[in-house]
Parts: structure tokens; sequence; C-alpha cells
């Protein structure tokens, strides 16, 4: 028992279990949006298990992939695959098990739900991680997409069909991406640097990066918005919604003009909570 | 100043009670009422969890000066509009040019004390309309007992307030220290107040 632990202790960091998490809440939110108030506990089990399988599945395999990356930057050097705790063999098979195990789950409950979450995995494994990452700092474009995908089989999973509320949604965590990942790049923009990653910052410098997280973010707050308003979400949450994209705006407005170390991470951490928080909202 | 365990989970729960009361406390009134109270609470949700995120330090921006005016302006807007229908555009009015003054005299490099006696008569007539306003109708009967809670919270605001004015002054009543760790506190006891107030009266 104890050894079964230790050895979940040591692979659970693969995962990367609040990103997993945050992507998790964004499929059920999608699916919730679609079914509340008739929720089946046993689809609502389904999904959750089969979308935690392919994104955890996923984020292996990037790590499994980016090992030597994470090997030489100073934030990302102690994950067990960089600092030689996992053999890259292990995390490969246990990647590709639980990739399969999610997409053949999720197409078992539904074709299309399955061919969303498939794109999903081929848009951050192949296109994101193997082709653009060492390329061009647009690679967050399809890391974004890919980071679309949970939410939008969600509710296409609850429908049974894609429509326009599930792509706007998508657009929405498209566009609240940058504002996540740009502010950790610009954290951390010397680790990136030494890895030889292109970034925004290190690409177009800082203040144009400021500036496409400052616009990303009312985008997304905006896709949020007008998705909370065409499911029908209640007025009283569409306020809150509301207030909660303010302060996003806010955020992004104060690390535009007034930039600083502080606030760019406070960006980063509000953007987190904000996508929780309107995950949330849309599943009431 | 390095924020507890303890204030985290105060201001958390205040944030929570703000959303609250935006999503659900302030349903069934009217337009201006309602955008009003989602002023003032939304501030304090926003407030409170970018207190959590940046810490207290944050108090030190020169914007808390202007968002801790919206606060007591749209809370005693609101009231207004809802219970002294005579008296809805003066107040409009006065708050609409409360609010500018105290942006122009923030905005602009005065060396006077213009922007403080600014920032105290807006502050200290807004302050008092929540204050007073509340018990009154509680008082006479217009509303239940528990709305003068509204009253109390508006004494709070009022007590958090002039401690932050006054820290800001270079004149402060408590240690900055002990401002800000007291703080977190008295932000959960006043939207406590507001919220209780707002549900039970």
């Amino acid at each position: 028992m104890n050894a079964a632990f230790a050895k979940l202790r040591l692979y659970w960091p693969l995962t990367k279990s609040l990103q997993t998490a945050l992507l998790l809440s964004t499929g059920l939110a999608g699916y919730m949006s679609a079914r509340c108030p008739v929720l089946h506990w046993y689809d609502l089990l389904g999904l959750g298990l089969s979308l935690f399988m392919a994104i955890a599945g996923s984020t292996i395999l990037n790590m499994w992939y980016d090992r030597d990356i994470d090997s030489v930057m100073n934030r990302t050097h102690h994950r067990p695959l960089a600092d030689g705790r996992v053999s890259p063999n292990d995390a490969l098979r246990l990647g590709l098990v639980l990739s399969a195990l999610g997409v053949g789950s999720a197409g078992l409950m539904d074709p299309l739900y399955g061919l969303i979450v498939l794109a999903g995995l081929f848009f951050d494994v192949v296109v994101y991680t193997l082709w653009l990452k060492r390329r061009t700092c647009w690679s967050i474009l399809w890391g974004g997409i890919s980071g679309g995908m949970p939410i939008l089989a969600g509710r296409a999973f609850g429908l049974g069909t894609v429509d326009g509320i599930g792509v706007l949604l998508a657009l929405a965590v498209l566009f609240w991406i940058p504002t996540h990942i740009l502010t950790f790049s610009m954290r951390y923009q010397d680790d990136y640097s030494a890895a030889g990653i292109p970034t925004f910052p290190s690409t177009y410098g800082l203040p144009v990066t400021r500036a496409a997280i400052a616009v990303s973010s009312v985008v997304a707050a905006l896709c949020i918005s007008a998705a909370g308003v065409l499911i029908g979400v209640e007025w009283g949450f569409v306020r809150l919604l509301a207030v909660l994209s303010a302060g996003l705006l806010l955020m992004a407005i104060a690390s535009t003009f007034r930039p600083s170390e502080r606030v760019n991470f406070g960006l980063f951490k509000y953007a987190s909570v904000y996508m929780l928080s309107a995950m949330i909202l849309l599943s009431i | 100043m390095r924020m507890t365990a303890l204030a985290r989970i105060l201001l958390l729960i205040t944030s929570l009670l703000a959303a609250y009361q935006i999503a659900i406390g302030i349903d069934g009134l009217g337009t201006l009422p309602i955008i009003a109270y989602t002023l003032t609470f939304g501030i304090l949700l926003v407030a409170g969890l970018l207190l959590i995120i940046l810490g207290l330090d944050v108090l030190d921006s020169p914007i808390v000066v202007i968002a801790s005016t919206v606060i007591p302006l749209s809370l005693s807007l609101g009231l207004v509009w809802e219970h002294c229908s005579a008296y809805r555009i003066p107040y409009l009015i006065f708050v609409i040019i409360g609010f500018l003054a105290v942006l122009t005299t923030r905005l602009l490099p005065l060396r006077s004390k213009l922007p403080v006696m600014v920032v105290a008569i807006v502050h200290g007539i807004a302050g008092l309309t929540i204050f007073v306003l509340p018990i009154l109708l509680s008082i006479t009967g217009q509303a239940r007992p528990a709305f003068s809670l509204v009253g109390v919270g508006g004494a709070l605001i009022g007590v958090a307030g002039l401690l932050l004015a006054l820290l800001k002054a270079g004149r402060p009543l408590l240690s900055r220290e002990t401002i800000l760790k007291v703080l977190p506190g008295l932000l959960l006891l006043m939207t406590s107040a507001f919220v209780a107030g707002f549900a039970l009266g």
C-alpha cells in the first residue's frame, strides 16, 4: 500500500494537477451548461473520468517530450522526469495508456464527443508540443485551441451536437489562455531563453506582450459573458460574471500601463480564479 | 507585510458574501439600485480577491482612494433611490459631482489640503447617509428592525475609511501594522452586516 502511494506521489506531478483540474472543470461546465438542471450522474462521472485521462495523458506526453527543456529551466528542473526520478519510458507508457483510455472511453460514450477529445489531444501533443513549441511563439495559439476542446467536448456531449455557444465557450478559453501563458512566460523569461523556447516577450518585447494580454483578456471576458447570456444564465450570475470580468480587465490594464512583477503575476493568478469562477457560474 | 492564513480566509469569506449579494441578494430591485449595489459589492468582491492575490501592500495604490469612494457613494445612492424618492435626483447629482471631484483632485498634482477635504466631505455625507437612513427607516417602521444592520455596516465602513484615510494622510490613529491586521476582519464584519441587513430587513 505504501509503495503504491509512493508511486502515486511520484507520478502525480506529471499530470500538472492544477492545470488538469482547471481544464477538467471547463469540460464539466460545458456539459452542465447544456444539461442543467437534468444531469445524469453516470454521464457526469464518465465525462469526468474520460476527460481526466485524456487531459492527464496529453500532459504527461508533453512532459515526456519536453524533459530536456525542463531540465535546463530553474522552474522545472525538479520535475520527476527532468531530474530522473521517473524513467522516460515509464512516463511515455503511462501517457499513451491514459490518452488511449481517455479518447477510447470518450468515443464509446459518444462518437462526436470522442472525436473532439481526440482533436484536443492531437492539437496539444502533435501540433503544439511536437511541431510548433520550439519553432514559434505563436504555438500558444494551438495550445489555446486544444485548451478550448474540453469545454466544447463537454457541451457537445450534453447536446449531441456542436452549437454556436459551444464554439463561443471554446473561444473564451482560447483567448483566456494567452492571459495565463503570457504572464507566465514574462515571469520566467530567462528560463525560456535558456531553454531556447521562443516566447512572445523574447520575440516581440514586453510592451507588445502586455498589450496582447490586455486584448485577449477583453475578448475572453466578452466571449464568456456573451455565452452566459445566450445559455440563459440567471441575471444575477451574469452580473457576477460582469464584475469578475471587470476585475480581469482592471488587472490587464494595470499590467499594461503600470507594469510590475507583482501585478503581472497577480494577473496570472486572477485569470485562474476568474476562469474557475466563470465555469462554476455557467454550470449553476 | 505578509498576510496570515486567517486574513486570507476572512477576505475569502468577504468575497463570497459580496458575490452572493450581487448574484442573489439584490434581485427584484429597480434598475438603478441594482447597478449601484452591484458596484458596491463588486468592488468589495474584486478588492477581496486582489488583497488575497497581491497582499495588503496593494492598499498603497492610488486607485484605492477612488475605489473606496465608490463603495459608500454607490451604496448610499442605492439606499436613497429605494427609500427616499423625493431626493433621488439631487442625491444622484451629488454622487456624480462628488465622484468627479474626488477623481479630479486625485489626478491633478495639487499641493493644498483640497484633495483631503473633498474626500472627507464626500465620504462624510455618503457615510452618514448609509449609517443614519437604515436606522431611521427601521425606527419609523418603514423597514424591518434588521435593516438597521445596513447602518451598522455603514458605521464600520466609516471606521475602515477613516483609518485608511488618516494613514494615507500621514496622521494614523493606529500603526500601519495594526490597521492592516484588523482590516480583513473589519471588511468581513462590514460586508456581513450589509448582506444580513438586506436579507433580513
